[in-house]
């Protein structure tokens, strides 16, 4: 009985290079794009990262009409545009009556038009959807090094940013009066969003880039009351889907990104109903209320 | 003429948003160790003098010099501008206020007795672990004295520190700043109590856009200084022209106490320009 669990979760995993590959390239994005997430999540900006997925789009696009499908070019062009989207959408805001969210939703639909239609000016309709779609299946040395390479910078950033960072989200105003630290720390974090809109677009495509980014951290929230639970419950979250999304689509034969987002959806779907902090079913089975 | 140190002085002072100036020509200085009320009706422009001492708004014209202080002020807004839904724990909230001291990096547990005892002492014992979001209006606002107790600054700026919060709590508070004020620091709280202003704050500004009245408290809270506020406060002109000079003098100049210089200097080099795009 439990060999037979063991063999159908790992199974694929022990018989097939690529599918190792897969699970550690998921597993590195894991580590990285939730903590990013919760912060994204608790500062309102979850639409925001939607947004910005879509703008790494062109940049990646101009590297596949210059190099064709190579990690690097494509890689460099999506961090270009997706920082350029992130910082022009922030001046927009700042210097016109234009709201982020409005400024942003104006900005990702260019770059998703305009990256569709720069690639299809050369690629073929396969192309097109492996780039919104993503390809983890495929996943090569070099992209393997990026994953991990990104899962480093993101960890040692938001460690070295997090006291800002949380003083930021809470009392902006607080920390400009105390320090100049916050438009820095404001603009790191978003580099540290964009490398991982380009980290997850590697594994899931453009499209779904934000999938293991968002739905982990909004998971984590119906299991955990501060920062120091949620990021931990978020990771973990992410981790299994990853392996649940990954064993689902070799055994049913279904695309991987979607199958990892789905795999998310899932526990999202769960933690919403069962979750102790919020879930649904808490709702309705009110405990007795305590004295005092 | 500089001012002495700890002092803030404000030259000809004009702050405002798109040029519209909501604090216009003001004079004068805020000595150090003074308890200075702000008072004025809506749209006074004190939350802005405020903002514009500690930074936050730039200055239109004329100058603000708070020599030696700029990393002493302490300024408490408006709660409303504080993220509550923020799952942080109270004691985390109030380690805010070491970041003089601990920067981003170091660790704040060698100063947890100092953290409890500023809880103690607002009288939030036991609240540490307790999520911010979890906390009454009044308690919160206890919590963000806590947080300034710790800041243990020279200067403390407080915007309407007693709105939407109950007798027993602001008695407290106002018990705290008092206690400030016999330790020396420069307090200065915008309030739209008169009956706290006259209670416990010894000197007054009165503003409406422009100073209507600066000095002891009984000499501005007259009725006819008030009821000029009312007036001046009312007058926002969206078609203002450019200002040329001086708006008319303070209505009460000798009321003021401190011998400061009132005369507005507009020389042609000085004379500003906020008029409004047509």
């Amino acid at each position: 009985m439990t060999a037979t669990l063991i063999d159908a979760l790992f199974g694929p995993f022990l018989e097939f290079g690529f599918m190792r590959r897969a699970l550690v390239g998921c597993l590195a994005l894991s580590l990285s794009a939730p903590p990013v997430g919760v912060f994204l999540m608790l500062r309102r900006m979850s639409l925001m990262s939607d947004a910005m997925s879509h703008a790494v789009l062109p940049g990646a696009a101009i590297g596949f009409l210059v190099a064709g499908l190579s990690l690097p070019a494509m890689t460099l062009g999506g961090l270009a545009a997706g920082l350029a989207v992130a910082l022009l959408a922030g001046m927009v805001t700042r210097s016109t009556l234009i709201k982020e969210d409005a400024s942003l939703a104006a900005f990702y639909l260019i770059s998703l038009a305009a990256g569709v239609v720069l690639i299809s000016l050369r690629g073929s309709q396969i192309d097109l959807l492996h780039i919104l779609f993503g390809t983890v299946l495929a996943l090569d040395d070099p992209a393997l090094l990026l994953l991990g390479g990104i899962a480093t910078v993101t960890l040692f950033g938001i460690a070295t940013l997090y006291r800002p960072l949380v003083m930021e989200c809470v009392d902006p105003l607080f920390l400009r009066t105390v320090s100049r630290a916050g438009g820095p720390v404001h603009y790191a974090f978003l580099g540290l969003v964009v490398l991982n809109l380009v980290g997850g677009f590697q594994a899931l495509g453009t499209l779904l880039a934000v999938g293991l980014m968002l739905l982990p951290a909004i998971t984590a929230r119906f299991w955990a009351t501060d920062l120091g639970g949620m990021i931990p419950v978020s990771i973990a979250c992410a981790m299994a889907s990853s392996l649940a999304g990954l064993t689902l689509s070799y055994r049913a034969d279904l695309p991987t990104g979607p199958a990892i987002v789905l795999a998310a959806g899932a526990l999202y779907g769960v933690s919403l109903l069962f979750g102790p902090r919020g879930g649904l079913i808490r709702r309705f089975i009110r405990p007795r209320h305590l004295e005092g | 003429m500089t001012a002495p140190g700890g002092a803030i002085a404000l030259h000809g002072l004009t702050l405002g948003y798109d040029r519209h100036p909501a604090v216009h020509h003001l004079d004068g200085t805020i000595r150090p160790g003074a308890l200075l009320a702000l008072v004025g009706p809506n749209g006074a422009g004190k939350s802005t003098l405020l903002k514009g001492i500690v930074g936050e708004v730039p200055c239109l014209d004329g100058r603000i010099d708070r020599p030696g202080l700029a990393d002493a002020i302490a300024y408490l807004p408006q709660s409303a501008e504080i993220d509550r839904g923020f799952p942080l724990r109270v004691l985390d909230l109030v380690a805010m206020g070491l970041w003089r001291h601990i920067g981003p990096w170091r660790r704040a547990a060698p100063y947890r007795d100092r953290l409890i005892g500023a809880l103690g002492t607002v009288g939030l014992v036991g609240f540490e672990d307790r999520l911010i979001g979890t906390l009454s209006g009044g308690q919160f606002q206890r919590a963000l004295f806590a947080r300034l107790i710790v800041q243990d600054a020279r200067v403390i700026l407080l915007d309407e520190p007693f709105t939407g919060v109950d007798g027993r709590t602001s008695a407290d508070l106002l018990r705290l700043i008092a206690t400030w004020h016999g330790q020396g620091r420069t307090i200065v709280a915008a309030l739209h109590d008169l009956g706290q202003v006259r209670a416990h704050f010894p000197e007054t500004l009165l503003l409406a856009r422009e100073p209507v009245a600066w000095g002891p408290t009984e000499a501005v809270l007259t009725p006819r200084n008030l009821a000029r506020a009312q007036t001046l406060s009312e007058a926002w002109d969206e078609d203002a022209a450019i200002c040329d000079g001086p708006a008319g003098p303070p209505a009460s100049l000798h009321a003021h106490t401190h011998g400061d210089e009132h005369g507005h200097h507009h020389g042609p080099g000085q004379s500003h320009h906020h008029r409004n795009a047509p």
